[in-house]
């Protein structure tokens, strides 16, 4: 079945589905396993942030449904990535080319080696319209201004035959999303997009993403390290440790009450204002080595709750539930004891 | 290679009057898809910079690049125009033109001005016409050993495994073969050599070099992020080779290439000497040299010229290599 025939939103159909994911990565040491069983959805005009250190295999999970993982070392071991139900990681390489830019587009987290360094920047916006719409280069040139307008940058007309050096971070960072947004994209996984940005910038290229996903009615997902890029602008998040989820909340939720430890932790090492002077918080330990992940909860040797189940027993995501019992949508935790850390 | 490298052709836009020469002259050395961008360069005053026009820029008032660049831009017009520096024929010989007459140094551009070898003919012409063959052996060496080896450097770093097992063990073998020894034995089984011949022997064996840079440099260039991000994009094998790949990763094969260039024209003299280069009655310096050392107690002019002419183009094509490298060498500035 085509894409194009599924264009429609079928309903009770999720956008973009990531279904029991398992990715590994072939090293000296034996099989690195980078994600562990990861699942998670996306709707149009949904954001879904999915939050985790480095090495926590968020970013994989994107690379893998953007279908860029280098294969190999890389291999994907398990589960499905549908897109409006069609399984992506079945397809051939020819189909699934015609997704990525076109249906799936995916922003890069250093605009500056994300760009060609020998080609203007109006030629690489224009490159997608040539590739995927068959346009002339004139029209191509045209829509990359047009584009770079919307991305607000000054003077575009002039500007659009400019080489990636010779525009700013944030400017950079604003053509990488006009690359993404080209072709109207249905899911923009937007990957550490702020990092290298600096946090003035950070903010304004967040607006306009979020604006900008708004206005097309996108999904995004949006992968971070950065608890303060999240709270402003997704709906929900995943947080990840050693390749699993291990809490699903909506984003107020998670703030306000993680039912996690790891989570917990994370929100804890906020630097806050009223705690000037005093020791930041850290989360003691070093994550686990992807090829001797520990036994049972993957963080179990850093958790401050842990006991012997938690060292034997790998904890599934549970629903979280008010103290009750009544259940809050859309949340989950993988811990034996989520009462605990959620309601005290 | 079809032209990978379009932003060049618009971004080396400042050609100032003085540089033009320069520019012509650097042209050809380079290889095929720098010759199509240079001459494609337009007046377009403030158009934007890109890594070619950045080293446009260092380069043209660097003395290092000039002064090799004007040499050999006068080396291609006498290869390509001899009868416009001598009026004599490389072939006349008249005996009476003996050999052990002193060259006639304030004669210039004439016949006498070097003197005139064993046969009567003038050194002088000799050498004008002897240009042709250093030349075109040189710069057609070049050309097919930058596109066969960035060809075969290319598909074995992009596409590694088996691919590149293979294509890798292919160019080791090749580059097993001594060079000039292995060049002496295709060429000792033609009867006549042509400079076709001698550049495809020349050719055959100096592939490897350009081959193992290519492959290196396209390893380095397809781990980039931009490479994911076209990809990511959608973008095919093919438009992702030569759009972004090549480009990236075409400098340091230009830069041997060019530094080869000067180890060619050797190559060729070399095997002249030795008497298996270009087989009579072609005109090549080496082939003279050969002929001169006979002589060279009682008549060193005749070995004396065509030596210091082939030693000027030799290091002027170093030279311009050299500089190239600088200027395409980011690390080196």
């Amino acid at each position: 079945m085509s894409i194009e025939m599924t264009k429609a939103e079928v309903p009770g159909v999720p956008l973009l589905e990531v279904r029991d994911l398992h990715v590994e990565f072939h090293t000296r040491d034996g099989a690195a396993k980078a994600v562990n069983g990861v699942s998670y959805t996306v709707d149009a005009g949904e954001t879904l942030a999915v939050l985790g250190e480095s090495g926590s295999g968020k970013s994989v999970t994107a690379q893998t449904i953007m279908g860029i993982l280098d294969t190999p070392p890389g291999k994907v071991t398990g589960g499905q990535v549908l897109f409006r139900g069609e399984d992506l990681l079945t397809m051939s390489e020819q189909e699934r080319r015609r997704v990525r830019g076109d249906k799936i587009a995916m922003i890069f987290q250093d605009a500056l080696s994300a760009l060609n360094p020998v080609l203007s920047v109006g030629y690489q916006l224009g490159e997608l319209f040539r590739v995927h719409r068959g346009m002339s280069r004139r029209e191509a040139r045209a829509k990359a201004v047009e584009l770079m307008d919307r991305v607000r940058i000054p003077a575009a007309k002039e500007r659009v035959n400019d080489y990636p050096h010779q525009f700013s971070g944030g400017m950079r960072q604003r053509i990488m999303i006009a690359m993404a947004l080209a072709l109207e994209p249905d899911v923009i996984i937007a990957d550490e997009p702020t990092t290298a940005l600096d946090v003035t910038v950070q903010a304004q290229v967040m607006d306009l993403l979020a604006e900008l996903q708004r206005d097309f009615h996108m999904g995004l997902i949006l992968i971070t390290h950065d608890l303060g890029v999240v709270a402003d602008v997704a709906d929900k998040i995943a947080v990840m440790y050693a390749g699993r989820i291990v809490e699903n909340a909506p984003v107020h939720e998670l703030y306000k009450r993680p039912a996690h430890p790891y989570t917990r932790g994370l929100l804890d090492s906020i630097p806050r204002l009223d705690h000037k002077g005093k020791e930041l918080y850290a989360i003691k330990g070093l994550p686990p080595s992807l090829t001797a992940i520990p036994s049972g909860c993957a963080f179990n040797p850093r958790c401050t709750q842990a006991r012997d189940v938690c060292r034997s027993e790998i904890p599934p995501l549970l629903d979280v539930t008010e103290p009750d019992g009544t259940p809050i949508g859309g949340r989950t935790s993988a811990c034996h004891f989520w009462k605990e850390t959620i309601h005290g | 290679m079809p032209e990978p490298q379009e932003p060049q052709a618009a971004a080396t836009a400042p050609n100032s009057p003085d540089a033009g020469p320069a520019a012509g002259a650097a042209v050809p050395s380079q290889g095929a898809p720098v010759a199509v961008a240079v001459a494609e360069a337009g007046p377009a005053p403030g158009r934007p910079r890109s890594l070619w026009s950045d080293a446009w820029h260092d380069l043209r008032r660097r003395p290092s690049f000039v002064i090799p660049a004007l040499i050999i831009l006068l080396l291609l017009v006498i290869a390509v125009f001899p009868g416009w520096f001598t009026s004599a024929s490389p072939r006349a010989a008249d005996l009476t033109n003996h050999y052990l007459q002193k060259p006639q140094l304030t004669h210039f551009f004439s016949p006498e001005w070097l003197g005139y070898n064993q046969q009567g003919q003038s050194v002088y012409a000799r050498i004008i016409y002897g240009t042709r063959a250093s030349i075109v052996i040189g710069l057609s060496v070049t050309v097919l050993v930058m596109i066969f080896g960035s060809l075969v450097g290319m598909l074995a770093g992009y596409f590694g495994g088996w691919v590149d097992t293979v294509l890798s063990r292919l160019t080791d073998i090749f580059l097993g073969i001594p060079f000039l020894l292995g060049t002496m034995v295709i060429l000792v089984s033609f009867d006549t050599r042509s400079e076709w011949t001698v550049t495809l022997a020349l050719a055959f064996l100096g592939w490897t070099t350009i081959a193992r840079v290519m492959r290196g440099s396209v390893i380095a260039v397809k781990q980039a992020d931009y490479v994911a991000a076209a990809r990511s994009l959608g973008a095919g094998t093919w438009r992702i080779l030569m759009r972004h790949i090549l480009p990236n990763a075409v400098a340091p094969v230009i830069v041997v290439g060019m530094v080869a260039l000067g180890g060619y024209i050797t190559a060729e003299a070399v095997l002249s000497f030795l008497g298996i280069g270009l087989s009579d009655p072609a005109i090549s310096w080496g082939a003279d040299i050969n002929r001169a050392q006979e002589r060279i107690r009682n008549a060193p002019h005749i070995l004396l010229y065509p030596s210091i002419l082939l030693s000027i183009t030799i290091l002027s094509f170093l030279m311009l290599g050299d500089a190239v490298r600088d200027a395409l060498d980011p690390k080196l500035r």
